[in-house]
């Protein structure tokens, strides 16, 4: 595979706050590549570096073998999906898709064709001569699809596209983006802070926080094999233990020793251990390698959420089985649901459900939420605000 | 920017009651006085209907001696018209050239200096309209503030005043501000993410400024030409106090008439005024609709 993009040494400071330290990034050709991370992780800001509207304080940007750092965004190859669109509000359908081909003065046959094939491709025919501003989010996100790979773009950028969709739209735009990417081939670089759209779409995922890429792999990887505490917690649910490798294939935590698959990290090493916590077995008191005490139930449909007390650690179990609060259970562990990370900065942040309950969980996303929304009501030019039908209402 | 599927939400029963004193406020002072103007136009002194006040401003003719002081015959009002439209187009236009770019770089400087600008530019809008005209006179006379100044700097004199410069001067300095406000207002509102795409889809700066910024200010730029358009095609003060009288405007036409007590053809003057603006506007407002769809 082909390098299309390459990132190096990139760093970008504001107003003194360091917003990206070092990223050192490979993006292939006919990828689809996630930057996945919690806001003010720098993610959108490496997009925007890309995309030429941020220059890099330090570091370089290679496009297809040649530096780029100096080249405006005008006369690079990507095309950009703005988080909120930003269709032209005086242009229709038909001509905010022809707009970069008007620009290069594409002869009038040809841009006919082209937008024609496009809003064929996002299903929009027959809306060519709509006002932007009278359709509905899904619809504008498509034209902005369109408008943004009408140019044929070596490398299609897309700041949280699906941020102010429904989740259900949200879920049929991931498919399509998805089918887009494959249909057209063309390097899709995604950003955003939903771990689940990251998984599902992507080929690669780079997790950042504060600034730093964490890891980069494909979602199977960066689900089973998380590197640090960090992405053990944004991806998925984890138990994330304090633990120390005896040997290969041994270790201790929870006042227990299990065996586990891994090596190499020499004897008696402090480590983090991750459970998921549907890898966790609930078996009779007895028989568990591990005993507690069940402090809270929460019925999911699929499965029920638990949380276990283990010595003073809540553990999170997912199980299909009932047990009820206040029981006593023992939890066995197979030796490949145990995974081991070095210890990190990380160490110790998270994993630790004791203060977890489903009510606080939700809270704090409301609240990230209404912070943004607030964030956007400072900036009041917005064109075309999306319908209040099809606001933000995951969760 | 609208959202043109929005409900039309029907006024309550509160709402037309507040709105009654603005109503009888401008039937009383907008729609009977314009009323009067159309019945003036239309009568004489006897007040019995004719249409010859109006047919006066088409075909009344004077004679008047050029530069070379050869007489000839022109039609009086239709010359006064001409000058007062050139005289007005060349003022808005200057409004323009200037208030644009200059609506532009404050809409994109720090809050705080915009607010500062802004103030600037309204202060002189404080003071009364004749004594800003005045000012200009001490400025622009011949012996005024500024050929005291080109003499100190040991520079040729200009004669100024009592030219078309001086009132063109006049009409731009007490206009401009109605020309950047309005366009001022809209580029403050308007979504920078959408320059971005521009930029993003392959416009260089002159693209986006071309097919973006440029169609998105239009509403701003066609309040701003009317607002200075519309005072200075029919202002009579500016030309009398720095024209020194020898531009004779429409504006001084029809006060000319109507201290001469000819209130009938004063009305009709004003009465064809207004409908050749009204039309202007229309036109205006429908090319720039237009452009807004396409």
């Amino acid at each position: 595979m082909n390098k299309i993009i390459e990132l190096k040494n990139v760093t970008k400071s504001f107003d003194g706050q360091v917003v990206l330290d070092n990223i050192n990034l490979y993006i292939y050709d006919n990828e689809f590549l996630t930057l996945l991370g919690p806001s003010g992780c720098g993610k959108t800001t490496t997009l925007r570096i890309i995309a030429g509207f941020e220059t890099a304080d330090e570091g370089d940007v290679i496009f297809m073998g040649e530096n780029i750092n100096a080249v405006p965004p005008h006369k690079r190859n990507v095309n950009t999906v703005f988080q909120r669109y930003a269709l032209f509000p005086h242009l229709n359908v038909f001509e905010n898709v022809a707009f970069p081909l008007r620009e290069k003065r594409v002869p009038k046959a040809e841009i006919e064709s082209r937008v024609t094939e496009m809003l064929h491709l996002v299903a929009l025919t027959g809306f060519e001569k709509r006002s932007v501003t009278s359709l509905s989010g899904g619809q504008q996100q498509r034209v902005a699809i369109a408008r943004a790979l009408v140019n044929n773009p070596k490398v299609l950028l897309l700041d949280e596209p699906l941020a102010a969709l429904d989740l259900k739209l949200r879920k049929d735009m991931q498919q399509e983006l998805k089918k887009i990417q494959k249909a057209t081939g063309i390097t899709f670089i995604f950003v955003t802070h939903d771990q689940e759209e990251a998984l599902s779409m992507s080929d690669t995922v780079v997790v950042m926080s504060e600034g730093r890429i964490q890891q980069i792999g494909t979602p199977v990887d960066i689900y089973n094999e998380p590197k640090n505490a960090f992405v053990a917690d944004f991806i998925g649910e984890s138990n994330i233990l304090d633990g120390v490798m005896l040997d290969d294939r041994k270790v201790s935590f929870a006042g227990h020793v299990f065996d586990c698959v891994d090596t190499g990290f020499g004897k008696r090493t402090p480590v983090d251990v991750v459970v998921r916590p549907e890898d966790v077995d609930i078996v009779p008191e007895a028989k568990g390698m591990l005993r507690g005490v069940v402090t809270a139930v929460t019925f999911l449909g699929v499965y029920y959420e638990i949380i276990v007390d283990i010595k003073g650690f809540k553990w999170m179990i997912q199980t299909t089985d009932f047990v009820d609060v206040d029981e006593h259970i023992g939890l066995s562990i197979e030796p490949d649901a145990i995974h081991i990370m070095a210890k990190s900065e990380y160490s110790g942040m998270f994993g630790d459900y004791s203060s977890f309950s489903m009510e606080m969980d939700e809270i704090g996303e409301l609240e990230e939420e209404q912070l943004e929304e607030l964030g956007e009501l400072v900036d009041p030019d917005e064109p075309a605000e999306a319908p209040a039908a099809e606001s933000e209402t995951d969760a | 920017m609208k959202n043109p599927n929005a409900v039309r939400r029907r006024s309550t029963r509160i709402e037309r009651f507040c709105l009654g004193p603005y109503s009888a406020w401008a039937v009383l002072f907008i729609v009977v006085p314009l009323l009067f103007v159309a019945y003036y136009a239309f009568t004489d002194n006897s007040f019995h209907f004719t249409t010859a006040n109006i047919t006066r401003f088409f075909t009344a003719t004077s004679s008047v001696t050029d530069e070379t002081g050869a007489a000839r015959e022109v039609h009086t009002y239709l010359l006064i018209f001409g000058r007062s439209l050139k005289l007005a187009v060349i003022s808005t236009v200057l409004c323009l050239l200037m208030g644009y770019p200059a609506a532009y770089i404050i809409a994109r400087a720090p809050a705080r200096t915009q607010k500062i600008m802004i103030t600037l530019i309204m202060i002189p809008m404080w003071m009364n309209f004749l004594i800003r005209t005045y000012a200009w006179m001490t400025i622009l006379q011949d012996t005024g503030i500024l050929n005291s100044f080109l003499s100190a700097l040991h520079l040729r004199r200009v004669h100024i005043i009592g030219t078309e410069s001086a009132v063109v001067i006049g009409m731009v300095y007490d206009y401009f501000p109605y020309m950047i406000l309005p366009i001022y207002s809209v580029m403050a509102k308007m979504d920078l993410k959408l320059l971005e795409a521009a930029r993003d889809l392959g416009c260089n700066g002159f693209g986006v400024l071309r097919r973006v910024i440029w169609p998105l200010s239009l509403p701003g730029v066609i309040s701003g030409v009317t607002m200075v358009l519309i005072p200075s095609i029919s202002t009579f003060y500016i030309s009398q106090k720095l024209g020194n009288g020898k531009f004779y405007l429409i504006g001084d036409a029809i006060e000319g008439q109507y201290v001469a007590n000819n209130l009938h053809f004063a009305a009709a003057i004003a009465f064809i005024l207004m409908v050749i603006l009204l039309a202007a506007m229309a036109f205006m407002q429908r090319g720039a609709n237009k452009k807004a769809m396409a």
